[in-house]
């Protein structure tokens, strides 16, 4: 089988869909395909530093229920960020920030955890993408 | 095969250890041993069952034998390379 790069698109800041994406990431990583991700949106804002182990809540359909499962999940090196770190190490992992939305939430490279890469326009994400599909979360 | 050649260099105990969980810890262990080290990798993870024995392939190791035990399973992995 070809490794075609994995794109994913992180658009939820959630941390169920967080922590789902970067078990994709990871698996990725693990069997040696490029990963390419682009964080917009509430993604993105989940990215800032001084809040990448927040609570960022879960999706609608979770309920009271879901929201703690996810909760009692995402801790240690079982956070998303972990994984994502994890990944990172095992294989080749970009993490790209929308530019666009850096500017729509008022948010500098600065502001964002070091596993975020560079930041970049979205026609240059694409060129990088080209190799697979895209998958949006 | 002897027992000699079975007797894991390093065993990893990854018994309640979430999915990729086991498998990053394989891989760790993989990277940090030297070429014909035997790993043990014993997981109740579901996905281990598929993953392990995979990226064994990919990764081009020697997947040595998965020992079903009740509730989890051994994986005996020697780095080939």
């Amino acid at each position: 089988m070809e490794d075609t790069t994995v794109s994913l698109v992180l658009f939820s800041g959630t941390d169920d869909r967080l922590g789902a994406a970067a078990i994709l990431a990871t698996g990725a990583a693990a069997m040696g395909r490029p990963v390419n991700l682009f964080l917009q949106y509430w993604a993105l804002d989940a990215f800032r530093k001084d809040r990448v182990t927040a609570d960022h809540g879960v999706v609608a359909e979770a309920g009271t229920a879901g929201a703690a499962m996810v909760k009692k999940d995402q801790t240690g090196p079982r956070h998303w960020s972990e994984l994502l770190r994890q990944a990172k190490d095992i294989g080749d992992v970009r993490i790209h920030a929308c530019a666009l939305s850096m500017e729509l939430f008022g948010i500098t490279k600065e502001d964002l955890d070091p596993l975020v890469d560079d930041v970049e326009g979205v026609a240059s994400f694409m060129s990088d993408a080209t190799a697979g599909p895209i998958t949006f979360i | 095969m002897t027992i000699t050649e079975l007797a894991p260099t390093k065993s990893i105990d990854a018994r309640g250890m979430a999915c990729p969980g086991p498998l990053l810890n394989l891989i760790g262990a993989i990277r940090q041993g030297q070429v014909g080290d035997v790993i043990e990798v014993i997981s109740s993870d579901a996905g281990s069952r598929t993953d392990i024995p995979a990226w064994v392939a990919k990764a081009k190791h020697e997947m040595v034998r998965i020992v079903e035990e009740p509730g989890f399973a051994r994986f005996i992995i020697r780095k080939a390379r």
